[in-house]
């Protein structure tokens, strides 16, 4: 994302004009726009006249349309964002008031206001909104490490992306391969068919161009992790090159760019454990993802040890705050994106004070996490936030408070 | 022209040759006369019937003029054809159109002869002529739908009643687990090839082959390894159901995969057993890796799958010359922690044996250095096992093992062990979640064709009227009668062997392996009592038990009491019962 016009004013109120480039901007931009936003971006509205004889004629029409959100519909599978709301300016074709649904697009400008009122109504651009904004807008563009991942097992496969900020599932392939039977059996032939329909798969997924006059293209591929327990997905690499040696030479461009690892499963939550694997650590080095994994490992860990230096769920992770155990000298706090994302403000409100609180006044760190992502997941189904402490608390006083 | 010979009359034999096509006055005179006689004779007999003249006449020529045979064939047939009457109006005008049409004699004796209605309707439709195979045809066409539905017809056995009558040998199967290369399949296939459940020729054939790829040892595994990667790797990755039979008992192994990535194949294969053999590699160093790796896995897996009795095959000890010191250790070692497993002495037995050399595994070693040893040899503790009794009354449940195409005649068959309840042969069955209905055509137990089945054995099933989408391994058939239910959430009591959080699971119940995630801690309980001590933990200790929820995504077929496994990157997370 491509920052525009940065025009923010102390109390926190002002407009930001940005220009998404790729798809993952759209998904930053869903973190961002919050309903009671002014949105401003172009529009290709409908409209329909009445003549005084009384016949109408629709015609298509380019506006540039400014909406105060109520509602926004993020498709992640295309990445695609809706945003719906009144219009608030007024146009030679619209009138103030009327609905309207932006769609934004790549390489388009909006601008985006957030108010602060009076009575607290909006909550502006607050820290969490302020770090976002500069997560979104890549300014040394050097975050591109992205890959595709195919976690599977006999007669399952997950194709997904694995993003910067988000992992999306793109595909799921299931079929039913025969067990081995006494005396042969279907077993290789239902194999055979099912790595050729997830290779179908994968490559309709990763838009590969499989003519043989790309074979000499220099267009770059992405890595492809191949995660399975077992043979499987080392099964699956052996068919690619057979495949590849002859029908499709043009799988040659991808052959080197696959690496075959390790997972527990083949459903998506072993996922965090092919991240954590070291030939997978070697290429998406430093990635979001595999610091926030790693994060989520080593919160489990203290939790798995029972040193009382960790903590999970909201009234929990509050009341250490409050006894001030996530500061300075390895306090971490984390928490999960998702409860910024509410459509309550005075959740989003306790949630934010919560950071800044950790962050300015404690000392201690905060770490944001995708809920996009494994570790999100993981840290969503423990309440959404969790911490490192600094001094172990012995938990039986919040106990009663829950009773 | 022989079946013109005359009986009642005398005839020249000049005459013969023309007489068929014109017959002569006289004949005719004589036709008259009968028929006549014959009309008489079936207006004053008993039930009294009409018959036209054309019928007479025809029955009187078939059967040359005997009054008394055609009275009593017309007889016959007239009755049929009113007592038809009423729930079919069809056959009397097809019997006139017949007459009218002048059937050939073949028709009439064949007639005569079926007395099956199939037959009749057969050769009716077989007419082009006729009117009413007509309108039979179009009936049938509108009864034709785009999905052809098989019909099997069913015994209606009364299968609990057959069941008891049937004299069969008992049968148990058992699942054989432990640690990666413990010699699982090599000892298995010893015990196979020395009860002469496999032939020598096999054998020799697999050992020539795996001495061809340097892999001769693992020739007497290949017995139950069949998949090729199986025997590249030299691993066994799925398990294998083999049956052999001793004087008074056909056991199924199940041999289980001892890798750790296969473990859900282990819990599929242990979820069928009744009892469990787990096989130790005695060697320097292997005992002690097998011991903190699968070896622990498996035992504790099978013990809450609710496996009683374990025996202990003490493996590959020809590798430290059967010393007995080795022996004990083992003994010692494994037995504490099977106790505190929670097996029960009297259940675990330990037997030391070699499966390469076969000592101690059907016959008693011979070797000097084994003549401490003074118990049973393996085959003798396998048949000192209990048989088990099964729910056979309880309502149809059974777990899908394997989907397939069983041969060209049985195109879908699937195969597992029947948890509950009995089927038979035209049984209509419903497959969860699906929900989708099929009818069994034919089955088989233990590879043998039967027409009924029960609680406990392993079956094939080869069904029809189901589209092979709606079955996946892991399903569970039942009836639609007694469903089972298909659930988003559950609610169940855990032992807990590693720390348990609100996270991501794997759920295992047999071939089921589904994700979920545990939701919920909703308690530690006590041991003994279950009592809660603790409400709403943040973490689960290993070793002690706890309520937990867990949530699925997809619908999935589970019931109480059920046992079921949580797994979480690639080891056991948990094991308990569902509530």
């Amino acid at each position: 994302m491509r920052l525009i016009k940065n025009k923010i004013e102390h109390n926190g109120s002002g407009t930001v004009t940005l220009c998404p480039e790729e798809p993952e901007d759209m998904w930053h931009a869903y973190n961002l726009i919050r309903p009671n936003d002014l949105l401003r971006a172009s529009a290709i509205r409908r409209v329909t006249s009445t003549q005084e004889t009384g016949s109408t004629t629709s015609a298509r029409v380019h506006l540039m349309l400014e909406i105060r959100v109520k509602n926004l519909d993020f498709d992640p599978q295309s990445s695609q964002l809706h945003v719906s709301g009144t219009i608030v300016n007024e146009t030679a074709h619209t009138k103030i008031g009327q609905h309207h649904t932006l769609d934004l697009e790549l390489n388009r400008n909006f601008t985006l206001e957030k108010e602060v009122g009076a009575d607290g109504e909006g909550v502006g651009w607050d820290s969490i909104a302020v770090q976002m904004l500069k997560d979104a807008v890549d300014e040394g563009g050097n975050r591109r490490a992205e890959a595709v991942a195919v976690v599977m097992q006999e007669g399952l496969a997950h194709i997904c992306f694995i993003g910067q900020f988000q992992t999306i599932l793109k595909q799921k392939v299931e079929m039913s391969v025969p067990r081995k039977r006494h005396g042969g059996g279907d077993h290789d032939k239902g194999m055979s068919k099912f790595f050729q329909v997830t290779l179908d798969t994968l490559l309709r997924q990763l838009e590969f161009n499989t003519n043989s006059a790309a074979l000499t293209s220099n267009e770059a591929v992405r890595p492809v992790l191949l995660a399975s327990p077992g043979f499987v997905a080392a099964g699956f690499q052996k068919y690619i090159q057979s495949v590849a040696s002859t029908t499709t030479p043009a799988l040659k461009r991808l052959l080197p760019s696959i690496v075959v690892v390790h997972s527990a499963s083949g459903y998506l939550h072993s996922l965090a454990e092919v991240l954590q694997s070291p030939a997978v650590k070697t290429i998406l080095a430093d990635t979001k993802y595999a610091r926030e994994t790693k994060l989520m490992d080593d919160f489990l860990e203290q939790l798995r040890k029972e040193t009382n230096k960790a903590t999970y769920g909201p009234r929990e992770v509050e009341s250490a705050v409050d006894q001030g155990a996530v500061g300075r000298g390895g306090g971490v706090l984390i928490i999960s994106n998702r409860l910024f994302r509410s459509q309550d403000v005075a959740e989003r409100k306790r949630w934010v004070s919560l950071v800044d609180r950790v962050r300015d006044i404690e000392g201690g760190e905060v770490r944001v996490l995708s809920s996009d992502h494994e570790s999100g997941r993981r840290l969503d189904g423990l309440g959404g936030v969790a911490a490192l402490l600094t001094f172990p608390i012995v938990d039986d006083d919040i106990e009663e408070d829950d009773q | 022209m022989s079946r013109h010979r005359v009986k009642a009359v005398s005839y020249d034999e000049d005459d013969f040759d023309d007489g068929y096509d014109s017959p002569d006055p006289e004949e005719q005179e004589f036709l008259q006369q009968c028929t006549t006689e014959v009309l008489n004779q079936l207006r004053a007999g008993e039930p009294s019937v009409t018959a036209t003249r054309d019928e007479v006449q025809e029955a009187l020529w078939h059967y040359y003029n005997d009054v008394e045979k055609s009275v009593n064939y017309l007889r016959n047939k007239k009755t049929k054809e009113t007592k038809k009457k009423q729930p079919v109006p069809a056959p009397a005008p097809a019997a006139k159109a017949k007459a009218s049409t002048g059937p050939s004699p073949d028709d009439v004796v064949l007639n005569a002869q079926s007395s099956a209605k199939g037959f009749k309707s057969k050769q009716s439709a077989s007419k082009s002529g006729d009117k009413k195979s007509q309108a039979g045809l179009t009936e049938g066409l509108n009864n034709l739908s785009v999905e052809e539905k098989v019909n099997v017809k069913s015994k209606n056995l009364d299968v609990l009643s057959e069941y008891q009558k049937s004299q069969r040998k008992k049968a148990m199967n058992f699942a054989v687990i432990g640690h990666v290369d413990a010699g699982k399949s090599t000892l298995m296939g010893r015990l196979l090839a020395d009860l002469k459940a496999i032939d020598q020729r096999t054998l020799d054939k697999y050992r020539t082959e795996a001495e061809k790829i340097g892999k001769g040892s693992f020739a007497l595994a290949w017995v139950l390894d069949q998949g090729s990667e199986e025997r590249a790797r030299g691993v066994t990755i799925d398990i294998a159901t083999n049956k052999f039979e001793t004087e008074n008992t056909v056991f199924t192994i199940v041999d289980a995969p001892g890798h750790r990535d296969f473990v859900p194949n282990m819990i599929a294969g242990a979820s069928q057993a009744d009892f469990a053999v787990l096989v130790i590699d005695s060697g320097t160093g292997n005992f002690e890796s097998g011991l903190k790796g699968q070896t622990k896995e498996h035992a504790l897996l099978v013990r809450s799958m609710g496996v009683q009795r374990i025996i202990i095959a003490v493996n590959k000890m020809d590798s430290v010359q059967w010393a007995q010191d080795r022996f004990d250790e083992i003994e010692q070692q494994v037995s504490s922690f099977l106790t505190t497993a929670g097996f029960q002495a009297k259940n675990i037995a330990f037997v030391p044996c070699s499966g390469i050399s076969g000592d101690n595994v059907t016959r008693r070693s011979e070797d000097p250095n084994v003549s401490w040893y003074k118990g049973r040899t393996l085959i003798e503790e396998l048949e000192a096992t209990e048989p088990y009794s099964h729910a056979v009354d309880k309502p149809l449940r059974m777990t899908i093992g394997d989907v397939f195409r069983g041969s060209v005649q049985n195109p879908l068959s699937i195969s597992g062990r029947m948890d509950a309840g009995s089927l038979q042969v035209g049984d209509q069955i419903l497959t969860m979640p699906s929900g989708e209905k099929a009818t069994i055509r034919s089955l088989e137990v233990d590879g043998e064709p039967s027409d009924w089945a029960v609680a406990g054995q392993n079956v094939t099933l080869n069904l029809v009227n189901i589209d092979p989408i709606h079955l996946r391994s892991g399903d569970v058939i039942c009836r639609a009668s007694a469903p089972i239910a298909n659930v988003t959430s559950f609610t169940c009591k855990v032992l807990a062997f590693d720390h348990l959080l609100p996270s991501m699971v794997d759920i295992h119940r047999g071939r089921l392996h589904v994700p979920g995630r545990i939701s919920q801690l909703v308690a530690t309980l006590d041991k003994v009592t279950g009592a809660s001590i603790k409400k709403k933990p943040k973490i689960v200790a290993p070793g002690t038990v706890a309520r937990i929820v867990v949530e699925m995504d997809q619908a999935v077929p589970l019931e109480a009491p059920t046992r079921i496994v949580l797994r979480a990157g690639g080891e056991t997370v948990a094991a308990g019962l569902l509530e």
